[in-house]
């Protein structure tokens, strides 16, 4: 039963990635894709997390810490990008 | 290390000391101390004649690598000892000619001019002394370019380079074509002595590689000896200095091919292909130079295709003499060897009256300032000395009696009219050419000796045409001549003297073991043979010579008369160009400086290297049998990746392609954590996104992705390129899973699996295998990234400004 729910559950996570690369693909707006991005990353956390439980291990729980960590900084990273169009502030004097 | 060995080498050494002696004693002339050289070799090497003449030889060993069979090992024989002799004999004449022929010490360098001159020297006395095929080698190519230095000795010249550049082209080719065949002899015999490989002759003549070596070697002579079609860096070698043409083109260095003919005349010399290859091509190229020379204006030039056309009846006369291996000469007589006793004696003789020639022409030009036959004439008065040695040469060079060279042309009649009595080689029907090609030959050579010699010295003197006042020269010039001279009219009247010292020994070791034990070669030499054959042909010579040139006129109204340079140039002077531009057109063509090209180049031959390898040995193969099960997840995974993947090329806005880029590797990411590897995921995931950060920093940068108009065949050649490598991974991948199923072999991983905490105290395997079993791997690693990490600092912090090289 639970070996059922958790590959159902996958599958809809995984359908869920692949609706948001096709928003990644389509846009229209710069945002869109990130946001969609942003959104791959934290189902990405859940997939690991389930993965975790199908394969019963603890091994991947840094994974999902990093995941978490990179989708954060990648998100602001963009964004930052989408405004100032640089990633890194140079030092003003 | 024997006295020969030093003989060999000490114009080498001299060599180095000259440039010395040309600076710090400056008021002699750097000629005088070159010369005591020659003259005590010469004065060494007479005294093995009596011993050679008894028909013993000088065997001396040095070994230089003997792991690979190549010595310095010297022999002395009869034919050695001719060149010897004729190297050091001529060359103190030579040299005494220059003293005086380059008597502006300031203005000619001297230093340069003996240092290439002994270089040359030396070489020579290698190549004729060396017994060992590696070192005769070695000396071979010393000789050529000894010889181009020389030929470019004014090298301001334009004309004189080019003459270089061709004369080093030719003979380097056909040195190198000779060092083939010397490898093939290696192959066949297993040595690179040369008289073992006599001894082995009879290995030689049954094996495959008989002809290709014989054909290679044939190619080292002809080029050196200019032989039919490669005789055309001769003439332009002419714009070397007179002492060097006289020495180098006349006397020694093209008589190189002829000494090797001769000295591996026991080796090929039985097969009809070289009897036909070396008396065909001397013959040819005797009418083409005979024919060639009476063209000519320039009288260097003459000289220059007489040499050729001498060069070419030597070679005919030791193709002929090889013919002698297959008659017992206890049965037949003298008959069959005489065009080798022609050979050898006539090889002498064109040394003595060529040299003596070559320097006239020197003092002519020196004295006169033009060697162009139009502007001379009417010398005979005022050059008296120059004139009377200038006759002597020209009419043993006719080959008029009582000189050698009428000696030798009868020899090389007698010798012409044997070989259509010969019954093998389909001479009984071919043979009648040789005697008719050689009395047209000798009739063009009696004119051109005449024109040259007439035209120089008969008629009117034309001061007006001249640049000097024209007289008499220098005594120093005119000794080597007059020596030169003395031997033509000696060895005319006396040709004995050379009969059983050096001819004899000569024969010996061009046709060894056609004697028997203790025989000797009857060689006499005489003027009157009584009324036959070869006395009217050689009238036939004189009146058809004459009539020729008393119509010279006629034959100047005809267009080929006009044409002074050989047809032949055309060949080689085009050849040279379409090699140039065919090299650049070849290079053009795949060297387009553009990356894409190359990334196809390289992906074709993948692809067709690894499709061929299958494809020849059959290799493709599917196994299902061991395959994991794919979960549902998994599969809806590898869709999006491969969406994504082709989905990469159509995307036009960079930004999103960044993402795309990212978003595949963060399903690999996540493909790692399905197939249990989570240290790789971990990696997998940093770097990713550090790659995303660092293309969003660089490509802000950039210009928009631009819109490149690609031609369809273009996109289709990326098509087809990008399937097939893509087919023939995907196929190479697929067989060797297959292939590894059907050869299980044992996996490493579980040892590691079994020792990973036992040895290394680690449960992380993977990080046990990184650090631990394979830490090298890692530590070099981490140097890869430091030196990136370096590369990209000094790529930003070092900003070249100005226009270095980097």
């Amino acid at each position: 039963m639970l070996e059922l729910s958790l590959t159902i559950a996958l599958i809809i996570m995984a359908l869920s990635i692949l609706v948001c690369f096709i928003r990644v693909v389509k846009g229209p707006t710069m945002s869109d894709r990130v946001v969609a991005l942003d959104t791959v990353g934290i189902t990405l956390i859940g997939i690991i997390g389930i993965v975790m439980i199908i394969q019963n291990t603890l091994a991947y729980a840094d994974v999902i810490l990093v995941i978490a960590i990179l989708a954060f900084i990648g998100s602001v990273a963009l964004a930052k990008f989408i405004e100032g169009g640089v990633v890194f502030d140079r030092d003003h004097n | 290390m024997s006295l020969l060995h030093l003989v060999i080498l000490a114009p080498f050494v001299l060599a180095i000391l000259v440039p010395f002696l040309y600076k710090y004693v400056r008021q002699v002339h750097t000629g005088w101390f070159v010369m005591i050289l020659p003259l005590t070799l010469f004065i060494y090497f007479l005294q093995f004649l009596p011993m050679i003449s008894r028909g013993e030889t000088i065997y001396e060993q040095q070994p230089w690598i003997p792991s690979l069979g190549i010595n310095f090992d010297v022999y002395v024989d009869g034919l050695g000892l001719l060149f010897g002799l004729l190297i050091t004999g001529i060359g103190t004449l030579v040299v005494l000619y220059s003293i005086y022929y380059l008597y502006n010490k300031k203005k000619e360098s001297l230093h340069n001019f003996y240092v290439y001159l002994l270089m040359f020297m030396g070489a020579m006395l290698g190549v004729v002394f060396s017994d060992n095929l590696m070192t005769l080698y070695i000396f071979w190519e010393l000789t050529s370019l000894a010889s181009s230095l020389l030929i470019a000795y004014w090298f301001h010249k334009e004309r004189s380079r080019y003459g270089a550049q061709k004369s080093m082209l030719i003979t380097v080719s056909g040195g190198f074509a000779m060092l083939a065949g010397f490898s093939l002899l290696y192959v066949m015999t297993n040595t690179f002595s040369i008289r073992e490989i006599i001894a082995q002759a009879d290995v030689i003549v049954t094996s495959p590689l008989f002809i290709p070596a014989m054909l290679l070697v044939l190619a080292g002579a002809f080029t050196k000896s200019a032989q039919f079609p490669f005789h055309i860096w001769l003439p332009d070698a002419m714009e070397a200095p007179t002492p060097v043409s006289a020495y180098l083109h006349s006397a020694t260095m093209v008589k190189a091919g002829i000494y090797l003919v001769a000295r591996l005349t026991p080796v090929f010399g039985i097969t009809q292909h070289w009897f036909w290859i070396v008396s065909g091509f001397g013959i040819f190229t005797l009418i083409w130079g005979s024919v060639s020379a009476i063209r000519q204006k320039d009288l260097k030039a003459i000289l220059a295709f007489s040499t050729i056309s001498q060069l070419g009846l030597i070679m005919a006369l030791l193709g002929l003499g090889s013919a002698a291996f297959h008659y017992d000469v206890a049965v037949v007589g003298t008959l069959y060897y005489t065009a080798t006793l022609a050979a050898v004696f006539h090889l002498i003789n064109h040394a003595t009256f060529k040299g003596s020639l070559f320097m006239i022409v020197g003092i002519v030009d020196h004295e006169t300032g033009t060697r162009d036959i139009r502007k001379l004439g009417g010398l005979m008065a005022i050059m008296p000395i120059t004139f009377t040695v200038a006759l002597i040469g020209t009419l043993s060079m006719a080959g008029v009696p009582p000189f050698n060279g009428f000696l030798s042309k009868e020899m090389f009649f007698t010798a012409a009219l044997n070989a259509t009595t010969m019954d093998i080689f389909n001479m009984q029907t071919l043979g009648i050419l040789f005697p008719v090609i050689a009395w047209i030959a000798s009739i063009f050579t009696f004119a051109y000796c005449i024109l040259m010699f007439s035209r120089t010295f008969l008629g009117k003197f034309k001061p007006e045409k001249l640049e000097k006042e024209v007289h008499e020269a220098p005594i120093g010039l005119l000794i080597p001549p007059i020596v030169l001279a003395s031997l033509v009219v000696i060895f005319g009247l006396f040709p004995n003297l050379l009969a059983y010292s050096i001819i004899e020994p000569t024969m010996a070791s061009i046709l060894p073991n056609v004697l028997a034990d203790g025989e000797r070669f009857y060689v006499n030499i005489y003027h009157w043979h009584g009324f036959n054959t070869e006395l009217f042909m050689t009238i036939g010579v004189v009146i058809f010579g004459s009539l020729i040139y008393l119509n010279l006129k006629k034959w100047a109204e005809v267009n080929w008369f006009l044409r002074e340079r050989d047809p032949l140039n055309w060949v080689y002077d085009n050849s040279l160009v379409w090699t140039v531009n065919g090299s650049i057109k070849v290079t053009n063509m795949q060297m387009t400086g553009l990356l894409r090209d190359y990334f196809v180049f390289m992906t074709v031959f993948i692809i067709g290297l690894m499709g061929y390898t299958m494809i020849k040995y059959n290799i493709f193969a599917i196994d299902l049998a061991n395959v994991a099960e794919v979960s549902p997840y998994v599969l809806i995974l590898v869709i999006v990746l491969l969406a994504t993947t082709v989905l990469l090329p159509f995307i036009s806005h960079r930004i999103t392609a960044i993402v795309a880029t990212g978003v595949i590797g963060f399903l690999i990411a996540l493909l790692f954590v399905v197939f249990r590897a989570p240290d790789l995921a971990l990696t997998q995931l940093l770097v990713e996104t550090v790659m995303v950060v660092l293309f969003l920093l660089a490509f802000y940068h950039l210009p928009e992705l631009r819109k490149e108009k690609f031609t369809p065949r273009f996109k289709l050649t990326n098509l087809v390129v990008s399937i097939g490598v893509g087919l023939v991974i995907t196929l190479t991948a697929l067989s060797a899973h297959a292939f590894s199923h059907a050869n299980p072999i044992q996996p490493i991983s579980d040892y590691f699996v079994k020792n990973s905490y036992e040895l290394a105290g680690g449960k992380n395997m993977v990080n046990v295998i990184l650090v631990d079993f394979r830490g090298l791997d890692t530590m070099l690693e981490v140097l890869v990234l430091a030196i990136a990490a370096l590369g990209i600092v000094v790529l930003i912090k070092l900003r070249m400004t100005g226009k270095e090289d980097v």
